[in-house]
């Protein structure tokens, strides 16, 4: 039998989930024994694939890009962990709701700018109206919040997946 | 001489005088009931109503902290259905204004936050007002984030209480309510603040907090001193 497909995604944050999961350290190398890691921004693979068992996504949906790519994860996977602060409640990238995008962009890109004052339109995605948490646009399995979920969590959270067994988050709370 | 009464809460038999409340009594005999508005030292107000309760005999339910006890109570303070409760009073605390657990001074010393997780809230079924919330900064120590404001009213009553100066009150309505210092001007023009911070110890986010702390560093480490000038007060007869 094949060993279960997981997968990591990182959307609209900062990394730190992922930095998270990187320090579970040794054991790491225990879940990839019994896994393989299909995708992800710690693996070197383009696509993201399909028949995933168990996705951690990390960030919120705050760009037409991650509003693609949520959708395709959420069509390949079966087991959909929304992972980490900015993918539950759209945390930090949602500060940004209440000023609206284009007063935003004008901030950043026009107002505090002397060279070549423009609001990047080319090659990077178009923001959204509003950042938004993973489940209010796709169906979400699991819920493991934190600013960033602690490793143990995380492994607490895979080992359990990897078993079949429902997640125990218990301890897991919004920031840190 | 006090009338004490006997009850019952969650199944267990307690004593209480005349007098207390349901909150009071249950403090006193150790069970838990949750709430972000009460504060012992000052009055009780009913505002956040996670205290809720069941009282056999009444089909509505009851703020623990506004509830006197009599004789023979039955009280349920824990079941399925007031978990549900306090998990949306929770949730849409969280969901009414901007509440950034990362990057809040009171990030690990907030009683919002330690509820959610008490609650095992992982998520908010809700969505986001996000509304555009000011913040003022313009006292010289402290400052005020209506953001992560909700509407405990402890800054109202410990100001107008133990300090005595009523600085804070309360404005508009609904989704607009504020706490505001004086008439609605700006906390650094108060001709009333006294500048004593009471406000800012008793709040249970990061709404009030001293200027220059950094995220999470904003603990309220001063509290227990509420409680005793409550004593104080009292015995000077004020």
């Amino acid at each position: 039998m094949s060993k279960p497909r997981v997968a990591t995604v990182w959307l609209d944050g900062c990394s730190g989930c992922h930095m998270s999961l990187i320090d579970m350290d040794e054991r790491l190398l225990d879940i990839f024994e019994r896994a393989d890691l299909v995708y992800g921004p710690l693996v070197d693979f383009k696509e993201f694939p399909e028949n995933v068992d168990v996705c951690l996504v990390e960030g919120a949906v705050s760009s037409e890009d991650d509003l693609h790519k949520i959708k395709l994860v959420r069509e390949r996977t079966k087991t959909l962990v929304s992972f980490g602060d900015c993918a539950v409640t759209s945390n930090v990238p949602g500060m940004r709701n209440p000023i609206g995008v284009a007063p935003l962009l004008d901030r950043a890109y026009l107002e505090n700018v002397t060279l070549n004052p423009q609001i990047p339109s080319d090659v990077v995605p178009k923001l959204l109206p509003t950042s938004t948490p993973v489940h209010r646009v796709v169906k979400v399995d699991v819920f493991l919040p934190g600013c960033p979920p602690s490793a143990d969590l995380i492994y607490t959270l895979l080992d359990d997946l990897l078993a079949g067994r429902v997640p125990d988050v218990t301890g897991a709370r919004f920031g840190r | 001489m006090t009338t004490v009464f006997t009850l019952q809460i969650d199944g267990r038999d307690v004593a209480g005088s005349e007098g207390q409340t349901v909150m009071e009594v249950a403090e006193e005999n150790g069970i838990d009931i949750p709430g972000l508005c009460h504060l012992e030292g000052i009055h009780d107000r009913g505002a956040c109503r996670l205290c809720m309760v069941e009282i056999a005999g009444t089909p509505k339910l009851a703020a623990a902290c506004m509830t006197t006890i009599v004789e023979g109570m039955d009280v349920t303070a824990h079941s399925e259905r007031l978990l549900e409760y306090r998990r949306a009073i929770t949730e849409m605390m969280f969901v009414e204004r901007n509440h950034v657990c990362a990057v809040c001074v009171a990030n690990n010393h907030c009683e919002l936050q330690d509820m959610a997780a008490d609650l095992e809230l992982t998520h908010f079924d809700l969505p986001r007002i996000s509304p555009k919330v000011d913040i003022d900064a313009s006292h010289r120590l402290f400052a005020i984030d209506h953001n992560r404001c909700i509407l405990c009213l402890r800054c109202v009553r410990v100001c107008d209480e133990i300090e005595g100066a009523h600085t804070w009150d309360v404005m508009n309505r609904g989704l607009d309510t504020r706490v505001q210092t004086d008439m609605g001007i700006p906390w650094g023009d108060s001709t009333t603040c006294t500048s004593c911070g009471k406000c800012v110890q008793v709040c249970p986010t990061g709404a009030l907090f001293e200027k220059g702390r950094a995220v999470a560093s904003g603990s309220k480490r001063q509290r227990p001193f509420l409680p005793w000038l409550k004593v104080v007060k009292e015995e000077r007869g004020q």
